[in-house]
Parts: C-alpha cells; structure tokens; sequence
C-alpha cells in the first residue's frame, strides 16, 4: 500500500495536536485547595448602592485578575446581607466560619458591624479585611492582628475634607451626627481637627439612625449657631436627604458652607448635579482618574452589570481581596487557610499595587496607606458623560493621608 | 409688617417657633398619609400596611412621569394618585375582598407581605440610594417669616394637606355619597338591598385611600430622597398616629396628625435622639388610659 504524503501528514499533525502521555510519566497533582471569601454588607438598605452587588462584583473580578485559579488555588465567593445590624453581622460570620469554612470576611459597612465582626474574625483566627467601615478605631483600640483597615476611615476624612474647608475659612462648626459608632467617630475627630487648627465647635445634633428622613429640623438649628460650617457626620441616605434639604432651606445662600464629610459617587448619582454641584468630598478612587482606574471600571462594570459605577468602597474589596490572593499564593494556600493572623502578616510584609488604588501599603496596625482624593462636584454643565461628576482639586499623599501610627493607641504597636 | 414685628422677638423663642411650624408641616403629611390609613380601616375594616409602599410609588410614579414622558409636577399631583389608586383597586378586587370575612390580622398580614414585595421589586430596579426630584419651578425659593426662612414649597405642602383631608373630611362625614360609605359599613346587606352597589362602593373606597397616599407621595418627592424605603420610614409612626388619634375616626387622625407633627418638632429642639421615640411614648400613654384613642368610639 503506498503511504500518501498528505495522508501522512494529516496523521502526523493529529498526533501533535492530541498531547498522550502514559499514565506512569503523568505528574501527580496535588488537591486543589479552596479559600472561600464571604462578601458581608448592606444588600436592601441605605447602603446597598455603596456596597451591595457591585462589591460582590469586585470580588470576582479581583480573583479574575490575581489569576490563582491556573495556579491550582480554587476560589469560592459567598455574600449575605447584615441589614446594618450588628447581631446579624455576628450571627452570620459566625455561622460563615464555623459551618461554611469561609476563611475571609470582605466589606463589612456600618461601623457598629465592623467592630463586632472585628472581634468575632480574631476570636476564630481568620482574616477581616474592612473597605467600607468608616471607624478609625479599627486601626486605633480595637485593632487586631487578623483585621486591615482598607479604602478609607474618619481620620482620613477630617484632615481631607475637614481640613481644606478650614484652611478656606470656616472656622466654626455645627455638626449633624448619625447617632451611632460611625457618626459619633467622625464627629469626634473632625472636631478634633477642627479645634487644632483653631476653630470652634459650637455645638451637635444627633440624629436617629437609621430612619431619619427629615433633616430640616436639625438644619434649622445647625443655621440658627450661626456657624460658618455644617457639618454632616453621616453617610448613604442621610446624606442625600440632608443636601437635599439644605439646599432647599437655602442653607448655603446664607453664607453657611456645608460641609459632606463622607460623599460618595453613588450618592451624587442619586443628588443629580444640580443639587450637588460645589459640595467639596474625598474619596480614594475615582473611575475616571487615570487610565488603570477606568480599564478597571470596565472590567467590573461587565462583571456585574448592576449599572452603579464603583466607588471607593467597591475598588476597595477589590484591591483588597487581589492582595489576600497574592499573599495566599505566596506562601501557600493550605498555609492561609490555617492561620489568619499568618495570612495577613504575610500581606502586611508585600508592599501593593492594583489599578485600584496604584501603589501602596498595609501598616504594623492594619492601616492600609494610599493618597487620598479631594473632589469638586462639577456643575451640570461641566459633566460630559453619565457619571462624569468630579473634577480633582488636590491630592494627600499616602502617608500623610492617614493618622500617625503613633497617635492611635493600638495595641499592637510597641511605642 | 408682622414678620418684622416677630423677627424683634428674642432668639431662643424664634427658634421655638421656628421647630413648631417645621413640626406642623411634618405633621400635614402625617395627618394625610394617616387619613387614608382612617378611610380603609374606618369603612372596611383592613389594616392597610401597604400604606407606606402605596405611598413610595407615589413618589416614584411622579418622577417616571417626568423622566419617561415629560409630564411635569403639577400633572402627576393628579395622574399619579389615579394610577396607583388604581393598582389599589386591582390588589383589592383580587386579594383583599376575600378576607373582609376573617379576623383583622389575616389584612395586616397580607398587606405587609405585599409592602415588602412592592418594596423588593423597586429596589431591584432602582436602587436603595434615591433618584433626584427637584423642586417645581413656581415654588422654589423661601419667604422670610421674620422667625425663619420657610421654603416656599413646604407652605404648598401644608396648604395641600390640610386643604385635602377637609375636602375628604367634609365628603365623608356631610355628603350622601359618605353616608352610604358609613352605612355600607355598618350594615352592608341592608344597604345592598336598597339598591346600592355596596362592593364596587368599597372597593373604590379603597382606591380612593390608596390614592390619598399616593398624593402624600408626590408632595414629598421634591424634599425626601425618592427611595424604595421611604415609605418604610413614615410607616410605622403614622400608624402610631392613628392608634392615638381612633382607629376609625377621620378627625382623630387629622388633628393627631398635626399634633404629633408639632409634639416631635419640639422634641427635636429639646432632645433630638428622642425624637423618634416621642410619639410612641404618647401611644402608650393613650393606650393606658383611653384604648379606644383620643377621638375613637369605644
């Protein structure tokens, strides 16, 4: 029988292409091992659109990018919702931890819940990487060696925001507070940055939280000290209704500035730019700040398809969980699994750099250190596109944006 | 002339009066929004707790008129009553006539699952954090009252309020069409054997109370975060309101309205964090010492 060439070549490309190795060479592979990360937030309530899905979406695109998955460490994601409360937070990393193996809890908003949840994750040895909690305590009295503060926290925002509106005059103060750990926290140290600086805090109201919708109560009285500033130690909801109701109270035509300690995009989003322009924010990621901030963007907004851009919140959960993966791939994932303190020694030991946040690092505290934003929301006709709201007025330096390791009383840190 | 004279009063008394006339605006949409609460349970024996999601997609049904067909604010104070009376009417033509015959709670617990789907699907769709609702171009601005300045708007709220619950007062209790209604409750074969088509009347009474709470919706769009959970948030106290005020009594729950408005607006100046406790307090009061409510039947 005579061997055609192209017969010959046709069988000898089908057996390159079909890779057979005898079963004795094949080489054994070890089992994959799992990290499960439990993704815990506001999933039905005033801070749903600053975490909620679009974290869950971070999540997934992060363990997308950090590319462990080739690498033989199999990811597992799982989200609940802790509807603000901080009894369901516990109840459920609890349950997370002890019967489901989740070795991660992300996100975690509400400072009430962070700081329960907080003790439970160092209790069990696991790791707790906050994004959205607002509590500079988290780094301060009640840091732990299995917890790292991401994204942003209180004392970062009254030396940003609290800050530049002292420097640009307003040197006394009223403050509507948020009736709880978040607010009070804010409060307490934006009045502290606020009287260094030599102004005057001439007095506080607490609002209920949450449930507050009225706020012209509380402006009135903000308006009637004849302060110079108001400011609004609140978040999510509360903050939407109290522009909202300054500016129809006419609150800045008087001459009083307003100031929004804690702004983010989602919620200029539900302002709309003509009552929100002017209002002075900071934030540490902006979608549109550069071009690894929007290829970001993307990347997440196909992930999820939720239709809310993400805010400092999400790119943190994001830039957070890349790190765990990096760090677990690092030194083994069976390692991670075991002990949450090692894991999170081990991240503070990488320094970071993710489209996210660009580089940065975790401190001996927990603090994760990144330059720090300060916006101007633009006027309706300066926006040239949907969620084209800020325009960048200055930017802090990773370490000067956060408080000196040495003034915050952590334990952890030898003086 | 008289402003003048008031803004020579000394400051802490103008702020008094300041927090008493944003209590009473407060307590207009209390008093609305807790008339239609009255009207259903009044005439048809149902705890509506549908209210507080009647009354968000009141709010929402106004800015989808403006943003999908440009229908401005003053149209959608009528269009959008209409059209959410008119989801009412089919939620009480399909669900609630069935349980007219069964003990109060099987209502309550109906309507409440319904709030929390209405609530769900809305916030699937739109998101917790709100969607913008300005103002009407006619009303932006403030007066100055010598005492404070009042947003122009928030008078309009207080006139509307208070003009709609008399309208509805004076229909109830001093028209022919009311005495029916209040007939049709009390004995409703016999009303029907005169002629006079007692389910259609009820189920348009019902419609009619949705309605109310859809208007209390759109007047609060340009000033509360338009939001799924807005209704949520009024919910509870305006049905404390119409504990204290009789459950059944139309008046009861207009002047209570208004006065517990007030009684918060000072509790905010003089304690703020119990602002929210305030009225519960007074509805254990009331309930201690008079169950039936201020103004309630016994």
């Amino acid at each position: 029988m005579m061997l055609h060439r192209r017969g010959l070549m046709k069988a000898a490309g089908l057996a390159a292409a079909t890779p057979v190795l005898p079963a004795a060479i094949r080489p054994a592979r070890a089992q994959a091992t799992t990290l499960k990360i439990g993704v815990l937030n506001d999933q039905s309530g005033l801070y749903r659109d600053l975490t909620g899905q679009t974290s869950v979406a971070a999540v997934r695109q992060a363990i997308v990018d950090s590319g462990v998955t080739a690498r033989g460490i199999s990811v597992e994601v799982v989200s609940a919702d802790h509807q603000n409360k901080p009894d369901v937070g516990v109840t459920v990393s609890r349950q997370w931890i002890d019967r489901d193996g989740v070795d991660v809890i992300v996100d975690v908003p509400t400072s009430s819940v962070a700081l329960a949840v907080n003790t439970v994750v160092r209790e069990k040895n696991k790791v707790f990487l906050n994004s959205t909690a607002a509590t500079a305590d988290l780094t301060g009295p009640q840091c732990s060696p299995n917890t790292i503060h991401w994204t942003y926290d209180t004392w970062m925002l009254a030396n940003s925001t609290g800050g530049a509106m002292v420097k640009a005059g307003g040197d006394t103060w009223f403050f509507i507070t948020a009736d709880y750990a978040f607010g009070h926290a804010l409060e307490r140290d934006t009045a502290n940055f606020v009287r260094n600086a030599g102004g005057r805090v001439l007095g506080q109201v607490r609002t209920p939280f949450p449930g507050t919708t009225d706020f012209s109560s509380f402006l009135q009285q903000a308006q009637s000290s004849r302060a110079k500033v108001i400011g609004l130690a609140n978040a999510g909801g509360d903050t939407i209704n109290s522009i909202k109701q300054a500016a129809e109270f006419g609150v800045t035509r008087r001459g009083a500035k307003l100031g929004g300690l804690l702004v983010f995009i989602t919620d200029v989003h539900a302002l709309g730019l003509a009552t929100a322009q002017g209002i002075v924010l900071t934030e540490t990621f902006y979608w549109d700040l550069n071009d690894r901030t929007r290829a970001l963007t993307q990347r997440i907004n196909a992930q999820g398809n939720t239709g809310i851009y993400p805010a400092m919140s999400h790119a943190g959960c994001y830039s957070a969980v890349l790190h765990y993966l990096k760090a677990a791939a690092d030194m083994g994932a069976a390692q991670a699994k075991a002990s949450g303190v090692e894991a999170v020694n081990r991240m503070k030991a990488m320094p970071t750099d993710d489209d996210a946040f660009g580089p940065g690092s975790i401190r001996q505290d927990g603090r994760k250190l990144h330059p720090a934003y300060l916006f101007e929301v633009k006027a309706p006709g300066e926006s040239k596109g949907p969620w084209d709201y800020y325009k960048l007025l200055g930017t802090t330096p990773a370490d000067q944006a956060f408080r000196p390791l040495a003034d915050g009383q952590c334990p952890l840190v030898r003086s | 002339m008289i402003f003048d004279l008031l803004e020579q009063l000394p400051p802490g008394v103008q702020d008094a009066m300041g927090q008493a006339t944003l209590g009473l605006i407060n307590g207009a949409f209390y008093a609305l929004l807790s008339l239609g609460l009255a009207v259903i349970f009044g005439l048809l024996n149902i705890i509506n707790f549908t209210h507080g999601a009647q009354f968000m997609m009141g709010a929402f049904v106004a800015w989808m008129l403006l943003n999908w067909a440009g229908i401005g604010y003053w149209p959608a104070l009528i269009i959008a009553p209409l059209l959410v009376g008119l989801s009412g009417v089919i939620i009480e033509r399909l669900m609630i006539r069935h349980l007219y015959k069964l003990d109060h709670l099987y209502g309550l617990l109906l309507t409440f699952g319904l709030a929390l789907v209405i609530e769900g699907v809305f916030r699937n769709q739109f998101g917790s954090s709100g969607l913008p609702y300005q103002v009407p171009e006619a009303l932006r601005g403030a007066s100055d009252l010598g005492f404070m300045f009042l947003p122009n708007y928030r008078i309009w709220i207080a006139v509307a309020a208070l003009g709609v619950c008399i309208a509805t007062w004076v229909v109830i209790e001093k028209t022919k069409l009311g005495a029916y209604l209040r007939a049709a409750t009390e004995r409703p074969e016999l009303v029907q054997a005169f002629g006079v088509n007692v389910p259609r009347m009820i189920t348009l009474t019902y419609g009619a109370g949705v309605a109310l709470a859809a208007l209390a919706g759109v007047l609060a769009a340009p000033v509360y975060s338009v939001n799924p959970s807005m209704g949520a948030n009024f919910i509870i106290t305006v049905f404390a309101v119409v504990v204290i005020g009789g459950m059944g009594s139309i008046m009861g729950s207009i002047v209570t309205g208004f006065s517990m408005g007030l009684i918060e607006g000072l509790t905010r100046v003089i304690y703020p964090p119990g602002s929210a406790v305030v009225i519960f307090v007074v509805m254990v009061i009331v309930l201690l010492t008079r169950p039936s409510g201020l103004f309630g039947k016994a």
